[in-house]
Order: structure tokens, then C-alpha cells, then sequence
């Protein structure tokens, strides 16, 4: 019992480093990435009492008195200069017109023991937009991004609807995300299936060298790999040399910063993963099946489509969800090799997050893409257990 | 017969699909011009002077190196610990959810963790560092080294172990003289999977890592992105040649492990 307990200890004791490492530096990060999707405080955190007192307000009649003396109190009371200009930035790009609302009333306020009311300094205080803006942005919880994420937004009655046309294009991102993806799978499956097939039925210096075309890419850096197929495929890259050399066109074809620049590539980078699960099952697939069908009067595409297509299925299942999966949130080949129309979720949450520090965006984007990738994964890894039970 | 030829033709056009594009970056590295294009003037190593005489460059080798270091030691420690712990069932409490958490990191798309770890390590203060940036990278390398080494347990006769115990060997000494050398191969290439996760890993980097830390693969992401040059197809050639000698030297080095 004793030397039980030691074990479990001591097991304890060496899992205990890599949970505590894992969850500091892997699930606080996540969690901070869903904090930001649903969390705005931008404004919250500066106009404190106002936000408090907007809550009573009906949004029909015109501001109280007690908001306005609110937002003066608050504006007062607020010394850090950049949680203001957070602020103000936030609230000019809901409504236009803030930025110059708010330089003209911090001037009138600050310093000022007795300020005169907020409409005489300006008149637009009396007009209703603005305190609906301020009243949209107060609470220090939000769906918003997570709504404009699938391009819906609430209206003045806080009913989700469409955004009007034109003004955010996350929906044709996120279609052209899966399209690419799915492009991509089908382009694996459609060549990579006839491959492990081969590599299982062939044997001697043939397999080795089926095997070894799919594990050196395999091994390479994708950098590597992606810089190739930069150099491959630009206008007087080696392809278009051929081409134009055999006269096949006059003109090189744009093959770089274009869709197909990016199908290719990274249906060259992804189709070792849909090789070698369907290798694996396809191996175990008993050799003698296709003749015994063939021996009973089976055509040759009958016995493929009764057969062995049946039996291999999981194994083209598995390798269709791996490369769907992360071809979803690839980021270096379609940065890299395509045009500005090819962008995929990881290049936006990337703009998002470093070029616009639209951190609240960056966050629902990628709470899109996170639960695409675990459902992605759970279905996989349910297919794999099955496997390994059967097996 | 010409259900062979097509196989055949199918085999060489798939081949040289996988292969070619990396053959074909090679004899680029050597070129003596100023641009990627075939047919090359003539040959100079003057690409690799570059990646060994300019500031930028260098650098990012020597950053690379330390990264990469620093990573597989975190990693292969951590990781094996905890393949040790998980080792036998029934000893820790959820080791199923537990598993499932070391291997999540591979699932999760890099961009996603590099938004989060850039405002955590803002706020922790290992944004733009070094320790900062080896924790980054040694997140994704945790679930290779794990599944590599607890692979490797696995495939160990515990009566081997049993037998060590009964002649009095204690615990620690088992796990010296015994687990460990016979799980070496899994460990040796757990370690070998972090390092290389670490030398091409960009997408995080670009996140957390400041202009101090640029490492070789981020440097070769700007250099594609912004002036293509021949330094590239050098520091391919180089990433290339390193892929292979490091896959040799494994190989090797299991073979002698499984010799002893």
C-alpha cells in the first residue's frame, strides 16, 4: 500500500511541471484571447458614474439632467490621458463626430469647479445619436464583436440583424476560408488516395522511394517549402520558363498572388497528411480481397468501389479532417504566396491584432476559427480511437 | 499493361510533385545573380556570405540557435516528466483529459495563441524577450516530445524494470540505469522534433518576439515578403542539408541505442 502511495506521488510529482506550464502559458492565453471577444471596457472604465446612470435611461426622451452631470463628473475625474483617448476612439468609430465633441467638452470641463451644461458648450450634447452610442459602449461586456464577426450587429431595439451591405466583409472572408480549405482537401484526397494505395501495393526500392517523396517534405521547414514554391511559381520562375520555352503560351501565366499560387502550395504542403493516414488503414486492408472479388466476376471498378473504398474510408475520413482542419488556420503560405483576394481568418486576425490593435475583433475572429478547429479535431480523434479499438 | 504504365507515369508525376520544388531551390543558393531565376550566370557563394556577414542575418542564426536550444531542453525535460508520470494508468486523477491537454497545442491555430500570448506577456512583462519567446515555441513542441517519448514507454518489457527492482536497484536508479537509456531513441527524437519545431516556427514569433529576437525563419518570412533575394535559397539550402544530416544522425544514433 505504502509503495502504492509512493508511486502515485512521485507520478504526481512529474506530471505536476508540465500542467502547471501548460495551463500558464497555453490555456490563459486562450482565455485571454475569449476575454477580449466579449469584453469592451474601453469605455466603461472611464465614464464609470455615467455608465451606471445611462442604464435608467429610456433612449426616447432627451438626456437627463443626471447623465449630463454624470459624464461631466467623469470626465473630471479621469486623469490617465490614454484610457481618454482609447475612449474617444472608440466612440468616434461608432459615431463620427465625437473626436471634436470631446476635444471641445475636456476643455470646458477640466479645471473647472463650476462647468456650465453640457449642451451649452455644444449643442450636438442635446441630440440623441450620441448618448446612443455612449449607452452601446458602456457596458463592459459585449456580443458585439462575436456578432460582427459573422457581419450581424443589434439595432437601436437590440434585436441582431444583418449589417447593412458593404460595410464589413467577415462572412465573404470566413466562405472563402472554408473554400480554400475545402479546395485544398478535395486536391489532396483526389491525388493523395491513388498514392497510398500505390505505396501500400508496391514493395522493394519502389516503396521506399514512394515513401520517402512523401516524408522529406514532411521533414522540411515549411518556409522552405513555401519559399520554393515563391520561387517556383513567380512570373519568370521555372514553371513559366517551361511554358514560354515550349511555346505553350506567349505571355508567363500569374501563377503567384493569386488563388491558384495558393491551392497549389499548399496542396503540396498538406499532402503528406492525407498520405499517410490512409496508407495506415489502407496497409491493414488484407491483400487478397481485390482478387478474390476479381476471381468471382467482379469488374475492376466494382471491386475498387464494393471494397476497397469501403474499407479504406476511415483511413480518407481521417486524412480529409487533418487537412481540412489545418489548412483553416494556415497563415505563412497565403501571406506569402497570395494576393490580397486570398487572404484566409489567420491573415485578418493577424491584421487585426498587430496592424490594427482592434483587440475585441482579433478575439471573436479567433473564437470562429478555435471552435471550427475543435469540433474539427474531436471528430477526428473520436474516428482514431474507433480505429485503434478496431485494430 | 497499361494499368502499369499509368501507375508508373501516375508514381513519377507525384514524385516529382513532393521532390522537385525543393531540388530545384538548391543550385539557386550558389547563384551569382541578384535574383531567384533559372538559368543561373554563374556560381559564387556570395549569398552565403551574406548570411554569415550581414548583421541582420547573423543574428538571426545566432538567435535561432539559442531559441532553438532553449527549447528543446524546456520541452524534452518537461515532456518526458510528465510521459513518465502519465506512464502507468491509474496513478493520476483525469490523466485522460490531461493527455488531451499536452496534445491540444497542436490542434489550436497559431494565430489564435500568438494574439492571446501577446497580451499575456505584455502584461507578464516576457513580451520582446528571450525566455518569452522559448516559453512561445516551447508550447507547440511540448505535444512531439510527448507523443514521441510516451511512445517510446510504451514499447518498454516492464519486467526488465521489475527484475532491476528485485536485485535492490531503488526507484531512481531503475529510471537511471533502465527506463531512461531503453526510452532514449523516443526522447532523442522528442528532443530533435523540438528543436526543428523551434528553428521554423514563425507565426508566434511574429507575436510575441521583438526586433532583438528575430529569428532565422522570421527572417526569411520578411526577407520573402518584403526584398526577395538569393539569400534565401541559401538559408534553404542550408535548412535542407541540415533536415538530412539531422535525420541521418537519428537514425544512427537509434540504431546505436538499440544495439547496446
Amino acid at each position: 500500500m505504502n509503495i502504492l502511495a509512493n508511486r502515485k506521488v512521485r507520478a504526481y510529482l512529474l506530471v505536476a511541471p508540465l500542467v502547471l506550464f501548460i495551463v500558464a502559458f497555453f490555456m490563459w492565453p486562450i482565455t485571454v484571447v475569449m476575454k477580449q471577444s466579449i469584453s469592451d471596457d474601453a469605455v466603461a472604465t472611464v465614464l464609470l458614474k455615467t455608465s451606471d446612470v445611462i442604464g435608467d435611461w429610456d433612449g426616447q426622451s432627451a438626456p437627463t439632467p443626471q447623465m449630463k452631470q454624470a459624464l461631466i463628473a467623469d470626465l473630471q475625474a479621469e486623469a490617465d490621458q490614454q484610457k481618454v483617448g482609447n475612449m474617444v476612439r472608440k466612440l468616434n468609430s461608432e459615431q463620427p463626430g465625437f473626436r471634436t465633441l470631446f476635444t471641445k467638452t475636456l476643455s470646458a470641463v477640466r479645471d473647472n469647479a463650476n462647468p456650465p451644461d453640457l449642451e451649452q458648450i455644444d449643442k450636438r450634447w442635446g441630440e440623441l445619436k450620441y448618448w446612443h452610442a455612449i449607452d452601446k459602449l458602456s457596458s463592459p461586456m459585449t456580443d458585439r464583436f462575436l456578432l460582427a464577426a459573422v457581419d450581424m450587429e443589434r439595432n437601436l431595439e437590440g434585436e441582431i440583424v444583418s449589417m447593412p451591405e458593404g460595410k464589413s466583409a467577415n462572412t465573404d472572408m470566413l466562405l472563402r476560408t472554408f473554400w480554400i480549405a475545402a479546395l485544398v482537401t478535395i486536391f489532396c484526397v483526389l491525388i493523395g488516395y491513388p498514392y497510398a494505395v500505390l505505396l501500400a501495393s508496391s514493395s522493394g526500392w519502389m516503396k521506399a522511394l514512394l515513401f520517402g517523396a512523401v516524408l522529406l517534405p514532411l521533414w522540411t521547414s515549411l518556409l522552405v517549402r513555401t519559399a520554393a514554391w515563391f520561387i517556383l511559381l513567380q512570373d519568370n520562375g521555372l514553371i513559366n520558363s517551361v511554358i514560354t520555352g515550349l511555346g505553350l503560351s506567349q505571355n508567363p501565366l500569374p501563377l503567384i498572388f493569386n488563388r491558384t499560387g495558393v491551392v497549389i502550395a499548399m496542396t503540396h504542403v498538406l499532402l503528406p497528411f492525407m498520405v499517410l493516414p490512409i496508407y495506415s488503414v489502407v496497409a491493414g486492408i488484407p491483400k487478397n480481397l481485390m482478387p478474390a472479388a476479381a476471381s468471382l466476376g467482379a469488374a475492376p471498378w466494382k471491386a475498387f468501389l464494393k471494397v476497397l473504398l469501403p474499407l479504406s474510408f476511415r483511413g480518407i475520413l481521417s486524412g480529409m479532417l487533418l487537412v481540412f482542419m489545418t489548412a483553416l488556420g494556415y497563415y505563412i503560405t497565403p501571406a506569402l504566396i497570395g494576393g490580397a483576394g486570398d487572404q484566409m481568418i489567420s491573415s485578418i486576425i493577424a491584421y487585426y491584432a498587430t496592424g490594427a490593435a482592434n483587440w475585441g475583433m482579433a478575439g471573436a475572429l479567433g473564437m470562429v476559427l478555435l471552435v471550427a478547429c475543435l469540433i474539427l479535431y474531436y471528430v477526428y480523434a473520436r474516428l482514431s480511437d474507433d480505429n485503434t479499438r478496431r485494430a | 499493361m497499361l494499368g502499369r504504365v499509368i501507375k508508373v507515369v501516375f508514381a513519377a508525376a507525384m514524385v516529382t510533385f513532393l521532390i522537385a520544388p525543393l531540388i530545384a531551390i538548391l543550385p539557386l543558393g550558389f547563384t551569382s545573380a541578384s535574383f531567384l531565376t533559372y538559368p543561373v550566370p554563374s556560381w559564387s557563394t556570395r549569398w552565403f556570405e551574406e548570411l554569415f556577414t550581414t548583421q541582420a542575418w547573423k543574428m538571426s542564426i545566432i538567435n535561432s540557435l539559442l531559441i532553438g536550444f532553449g527549447t528543446t531542453i524546456l520541452a524534452t525535460v518537461l515532456g518526458t516528466m510528465a510521459a513518465l508520470g502519465l506512464r502507468h494508468k491509474g496513478l493520476v486523477l483525469f490523466s485522460g483529459p490531461i493527455r488531451t491537454l499536452f496534445i491540444l497545442p497542436m490542434v489550436i491555430p497559431a494565430v489564435v495563441l500568438g494574439v492571446g500570448m501577446q497580451l499575456l506577456f505584455g502584461q507578464l512583462g516576457l513580451a520582446n524577450t528571450y525566455v518569452g519567446v522559448i516559453i512561445a515555441h516551447t508550447v507547440i513542441a511540448i505535444p512531439l516530445v510527448y507523443i514521441s517519448v510516451s511512445g517510446s514507454l510504451a514499447g518498454i518489457d516492464s519486467r526488465v524494470e521489475l527484475a532491476a527492482e528485485s536485485l535492490g536497484a531503488n526507484p531512481f536508479t531503475v529510471l537511471r540505469k533502465v527506463t531512461l537509456p531503453l526510452a532514449g531513441p523516443g526522447i532523442i527524437s522528442g528532443g530533435v522534433l523540438a528543436f526543428a519545431t523551434s528553428l521554423d516556427e514563425v507565426v508566434l514569433s511574429l507575436f510575441v518576439a521583438g526586433p532583438n529576437q528575430r529569428t532565422i525563419a522570421r527572417q526569411m518570412f520578411s526577407t520573402i515578403r518584403e526584398n526577395i533575394s538569393p539569400a534565401i535559397a541559401s538559408a534553404a539550402f542550408l535548412f535542407i542539408v541540415g533536415t538530412v544530416v539531422v535525420g541521418i544522425i537519428t537514425v544512427m544514433l537509434k540504431r546505436h541505442v538499440k544495439n547496446i
